[in-house]
């Protein structure tokens, strides 16, 4: 993947498919401590104990149209390669949590990319799941909770054209404010 | 210092489009628009199916074309990534592959708009049970 946020895109579609209804994206820079942190958390239906070792093996997946799982073993590969590091822990029937970390000075770690458009993608196209998302740096901090933005439309279709840039737009200059990488 | 866009601006924005009814018809009937489905599955991501997927989101809105833009798993055919299933109310869905911007383009001026098919369709190698049961 060319920046973190298709890594968010593609690891985010998992949480979909595990039915879930409330998924949290975090991200935290601490420049001090040299890392670039993702966290994403989901209520979907869980992965069961005896395939948990087995997700990041780019041979195992729960999909029938093919027969390997990219996303996780590409994440898990380029945070290792900035010495960073990918750990998942899931409990079935209530949720997975997914936390990568990466190193923030690290050459090889991609920068954001358009985060805005991809956070704005997914909640236009999934409307009923209620999206979380918080970045942290250390000149400040952002947070989007899909339920507020509901509660603002009052009615209008957040899976419009007007809305979706809206989000995009808003997503992005508030990240610029806080200076994201 | 610049605005920065808020929830509070969202709400203007709300009472801006309050006019436009057809974004509140849209929600309540899908199965009488135009629904297109963009596999967004690792492959393709990795080839570009966000920038088709805004892509469709923007233009159906600039041409007034009444449809629905929504993301599935993965198709199954990660070699024709991007990857779309493009459904026309009274016709059966079709898929088609290596689907760019300026296909995406071709896809709504020519099949969408005037029924006229492109290159790049994937055929149906499967039927479904049920009709599988139904034929026999």
């Amino acid at each position: 993947m060319k920046d973190l946020s298709l890594h968010i895109l593609d690891i985010v579609q998992n949480s979909i498919s595990a039915g879930a209804l409330e998924i949290k994206v975090s991200i935290l820079e601490d420049q001090d401590r040299d890392q670039y942190s993702m966290e994403i958390i989901d209520n979907g239906r869980g992965i069961k104990a005896e395939d948990l070792d087995r997700v990041t093996d780019p041979f195992f997946t729960s999909r029938t149209t093919r027969k390997v799982g990219m996303g996780l073993p590409l994440l898990k590969q380029n945070a290792e390669r900035t010495g960073g590091s990918l750990s998942i822990s899931s409990t079935p029937g209530k949720g997975t949590s997914i936390n990568v970390v990466f190193g923030w000075s690290n050459i090889d770690r991609p920068s954001m990319g358009d985060i805005g458009s991809t956070m704005a993608l997914l909640i236009s196209s999934n409307p009923a799941i209620r999206f979380i998302y918080t970045h942290t740096t250390a000149s400040g901090s952002f947070k989007l909770d899909t339920n507020e933005v509901i509660e603002m439309l009052d009615g209008l279709s957040i899976t419009s054209a007007p809305v979706y840039n809206f989000l995009k737009e808003m997503i992005n200059e508030n990240l610029r404010e806080i200076q994201f990488s | 210092m610049s605005h920065v866009k808020s929830l509070a601006d969202l709400r203007k924005l709300k009472e801006d489009l309050q006019g436009k009814m057809s974004l509140r018809e849209k929600s309540n009937h899908p199965e009488s628009m135009v629904q297109v489905k963009v596999a967004m599955a690792t492959c393709g991501i990795a080839s570009g199916a966000k920038q088709v997927m805004e892509f469709f989101i923007n233009e159906f809105d600039k041409r007034n074309i009444q449809a629905v833009v929504t993301q599935t798993g993965c198709m199954g055919y990660c070699y024709a990534e991007p990857t779309i299933e493009v459904t026309v109310p009274g016709q059966e869905p079709i898929v088609f592959g290596y689907v760019d911007t300026k296909k995406a383009d071709e896809i709504i001026e020519k099949y969408i708009k005037n029924g006229e098919l492109v290159e790049g369709i994937i055929p149906v190698k499967y039927q479904s049970i049920e009709i599988n049961k139904e034929n026999k």
